[in-house]
């Protein structure tokens, strides 16, 4: 049984000098209540054989418990006490502050490719605050968050009103609810913080940025493109999906083939459509990204050359055939991934917030299928041009 | 209203559904073991070879080429009509190398099971190792070597590894970039000529296909891998030293240390396992353990330290891990040992005792609802020799131990002088804090 609770607040929601503070903050809201001490909420669950743990992503920050399905009412129980009130302390504040700065360092500053290509990669695509800035937050930021911050910030973006809670698993629906209403029912009504606008116009220019990674032993590049609206554009970002897919995903891909197996240029290359929360689960502005590795010393002109290249090669036009291989493949994969209730309760928790639209789980499918070779090679044409891409060029080693 | 009162209680946990197994040794020597499972309509495979890093009586570089090398191509298909073919299907088909074993892990939408089992059958039996292919390959695995040598946890891993199994093979790591990539695709042909068999090796299924039909078809498609191997079984590694200085591997301006701990553990399913398995549980095995609690929420040394189990097909060694800021180096040290002594002297409570027994039950049931899960899951218990029961009786194990079991065993097994420590750092700035608590040897390279 999971349950997850979605809070419509992420990266874009930071203010300005509070880089950081949406990630910090959910590590505050795992330091107790203001009915239970700093952790009880986790050996509660724990303790009675489940996991927990929560994220903060481009437009949500979530809550997630994952326990065997006797224990559904502690769950909602413990999920409903924080919402109501978190215990905010300058102790477990600067504790805190202190946990967040090692996991930056565990997983980026002292890490070869840290933070490549997700942390850095939109902040060269985009320019606006709420797209551009260092979602895990600059140090001094870190520092500088009070108290007074972080309840203005419970006070502001998690009341009942901003949130999504859903259940996956083995549940009857009307006993949850009957348990939801005991506990949630009574949480103080707040409004809800209007939406953030994080519409941005698209590059007119290349965007080219310099990374450099003390650890890393080799050069890497990334490369990054708008797509359609995810929502307002649903069916051509469906389709933008395909075209990346057609061209980074597995050995069959188009990319895959020109650079690591024809053309010798990388040793490997990945990418996909969408931000760190995923592909569907995000709102704003969303990217078709890809990466590649390679040996050597920095020079990814001839990447971005062969890039192009096989771009133009899908903007004339793709194969009805090799669509549906990619295509298949995809839903194949799809399917697996929901096997996992986390998985299902996450994406009916994401799609219901941002779309109203919780049923969107059992349509991706049927979504992908409506796609036609001719939208694929639009999309390729609309949105894949050289002028309109950021690309992040990692140089390598102690003296890049 | 007390606190105590407005927290729910829980109901009574259900029993564990443990489901039926087909499980069969064909007749050339493959066992084959399939579950049902249909959650979704897909299927999950898994097929372990002997024929990991320590069968390698090189350099290591075969073995590791090896499971990339075979999947790419065969006597009537390219590489990428494999990967055309797998997309048709709805397949994934992937394979990798540990120490102990070739693992080729597969997934496909369940109504294409035999033409992906075909399609593995091929590949087991007719690869190419065209010579293109070997070198795409070797090339990229040689740079996964090169990006793996500079992440400070594959360092701290490496290090620790060598210090604990020493000249067994276990210690050695991954071949050098330069012996990968001069294997050509002679000797990858002798590789798989003497390991790639189907005696010893096992494949679980698990899916929305009955077990019987999924083992029938298994039969049909892999009863033509005949192959006889000639490959002596590894020794056993002798037990880990004590009484070594902290090993620090100099990382300068490093700005967090990788501190490793290791010692001796029992297998899966031996006497004791289960009071171990309490005690690692306790001390450091999830969120709500002691040492988190220290390290973590009370101290901030670090973002996500704990204990885990290695398991390998010869041997199980207990790991204690932390990255902590270079600054707190030897403050972590001081209280990492200090609540390894805490397990080894004193008694742990009955309460945390049984929360950890629950928190274990309950992660180990839960982490089997996927078919994913659930094959991995009796992938392992395979590979360790133990069958359903395993699982099936988990909870009731653990409900067994009480907590003289725990100080029993923790006294051994947990004692820091048991115990070989090894960092990854900036040998500057943490070895005089180092030096203050444990006897310190220094490297500059492995």
């Amino acid at each position: 049984m999971f349950v997850a609770v979605y809070y419509d607040v992420g990266f874009r929601s930071e203010p300005k000098g509070r880089t950081g503070f949406a990630h910090l903050f959910e590590h505050l809201m795992f330091q107790g209540s203001a009915t239970l001490e700093k952790g009880m909420h986790d050996s509660l669950v724990t303790g009675n054989g489940g996991i927990l743990n929560g994220s903060t992503r481009n437009d949500f920050t979530n809550y997630f418990d994952m326990m065997p399905s006797n224990a559904l009412e502690i769950a909602l129980f413990l999920e409903a006490d924080r919402m109501r009130a978190v215990r905010l302390t300058s102790e477990n504040l600067q504790n805190q502050v202190d946990v967040v700065k090692e996991e930056i360092l565990v997983n980026v500053k002292n890490q070869p490719y840290g933070g490549f290509p997700w942390l850095y990669l939109p902040m060269a695509l985009f320019t606006t605050f709420p797209n551009a800035h260092d979602a895990y937050g600059d140090f001094a930021d870190l520092d500088a968050a009070t108290l007074e911050d972080a309840a203005d910030f419970f006070d502001r973006y998690y009341p009942p009103s901003n949130a999504v809670l859903a259940i996956a698993g083995e549940v009857d629906p009307d006993d949850a609810a009957a348990i939801i209403e005991r506990h949630f029912g009574s949480i103080e009504e707040r409004p809800a913080p209007p939406p953030v606008d994080a519409s941005e116009p698209v590059p007119s220019a290349e965007r080219r940025v310099v990374h450099p990674d003390p650890n890393a032993p080799q050069p890497a590049v990334a490369i990054a493109y708008r797509v359609p609206d995810p929502i307002a554009e649903f069916d051509d970002y469906c389709a933008a999906v395909l075209l990346s897919s057609i061209l980074i995903d597995g050995e069959a891909s188009r990319l895959y083939q020109r650079l690591v197996k024809t053309g010798r240029l990388a040793s490997h290359v990945s990418g996909d459509v969408g931000l760190v929360a995923g592909t569907f689960e995000v709102r704003g502005p969303s990217m078709l990204h890809l990466a590649a590795w390679y040996p050597g010393t920095p020079d990814p002109d001839r990447i971005l050359a062969a890039i192009d290249e096989e771009v133009s090669r899908v903007a004339d036009g793709v194969d009805a055939e090799e669509l549906d291989r990619f295509r298949s493949s995809y839903i194949a994969d799809y399917l697996g991934s929901v096997d996992a209730l986390s998985q299902r309760g996450m994406l009916i928790a994401a799609f219901e917030q941002q779309r109203a639209n919780a049923e969107l789980i059992n349509e991706i499918p049927s979504a992908l299928a409506r796609v036609q070779a001719d939208d694929v090679a639009r999309m390729a044409r609309a949105w894949l041009q050289p002028h309109s891409r950021a690309v992040l060029d990692v140089h390598p080693g102690a003296n890049a | 209203m007390s606190i105590a009162a407005a927290i729910p209680s829980v109901g009574k946990a259900r029993p564990l559904k443990v489901p039926p197994v087909t499980d069969r040794t064909l007749r050339n020597g493959l066992r084959v073991i399939a579950v049902k499972r249909s959650s979704v309509p897909r299927a999950e495979l898994r097929l372990r070879i002997p024929a990991g890093l320590i069968y390698d009586t090189g350099d290591g570089a075969r073995a590791r080429l090896l499971p990339d090398t075979m999947l790419a191509g065969t006597r009537d298909r390219s590489s990428v009509e494999i990967a055309r073919e797998l997309q048709r299907l709805g397949a994934s088909l992937a394979a990798s190398a540990d120490d102990d074993d070739l693992i080729v892990h597969a997934g496909v939408l369940a109504q294409n099971l035999k033409p992906l089992l075909a399609l593995v059958a091929e590949t087991l039996t007719q690869p190419a190792f065209a010579a293109d292919e070997v070198t795409v390959a070797r090339d990229r695995i040689a740079q996964e070597i090169i990006i793996r040598r500079s992440q400070p946890s594959a360092i701290a891993s490496d290090a620790l590894d060598a210090r604990v199994y020493g000249r067994h093979r276990y210690g050695r790591g991954l071949p050098t970039p330069e012996a990968v990539r001069r294997i050509g695709a002679g000797p990858l042909r002798t590789y798989h000529a003497q390991h790639i068999a189907p005696r010893g090796s096992s494949l679980v299924i698990v899916g929305d296909v009955s077990p019987e039909k999924a083992a029938d078809l298994a039969e049909e498609m892999l009863v033509p891998w005949r192959v006889k191997t000639t490959a002596a079984s590894p020794a056993k590694p002798p037990a880990p030293p004590t009484g070594l200085p902290v090993l620090i591997v100099d990382r300068p301006g490093a700005v967090q240390t990788n501190i490793r701990m290791a010692g001796r553990w029992k297998k899966r399913g031996a006497p004791d396992f289960y009071a171990l398995a309490m005690a690692h549980n306790v001390f450091g095995g999830y969120f709500s353990s002691r040492l988190v609690k220290n390290i973590r929420e009370d101290k901030g040394y670090t973002y996500s330290p704990g204990s885990a189990i290695d398991h390998r097909r010869l041997c199980s060694t207990f790991i204690v891990a932390a990255d902590v800021g270079t600054d707190v180096t030897g403050p972590s040290l001081l209280e990492i040992r200090y609540e390894l002594g805490r397990m080894t002297l004193l008694p742990v409570s009955q309460e945390e005792l049984d929360a950890g027994r629950r928190y274990l039950a309950g992660v180990t049931m839960l982490s089997t609802q996927t078919q994913s899960g659930l094959a991995s899951y009796i992938d392992s218990i395979t590979a360790a020799g133990l069958g359903i029961d395993y699982l099936r009786d988990f909870r009731a194990n653990l409900e067994k131990v009480t907590p003289d079991d725990v100080l029993r065993v923790a006294a051994e097994y947990l004692s820091p002088r048991n115990l070989l420590t090894v960092m990854v750092g900036d040998v500057s700035a943490i070895k005089r804090s180092v030096e203050a608590l444990e006897p310190v040897e220094v490297t500059t390279a492995l």
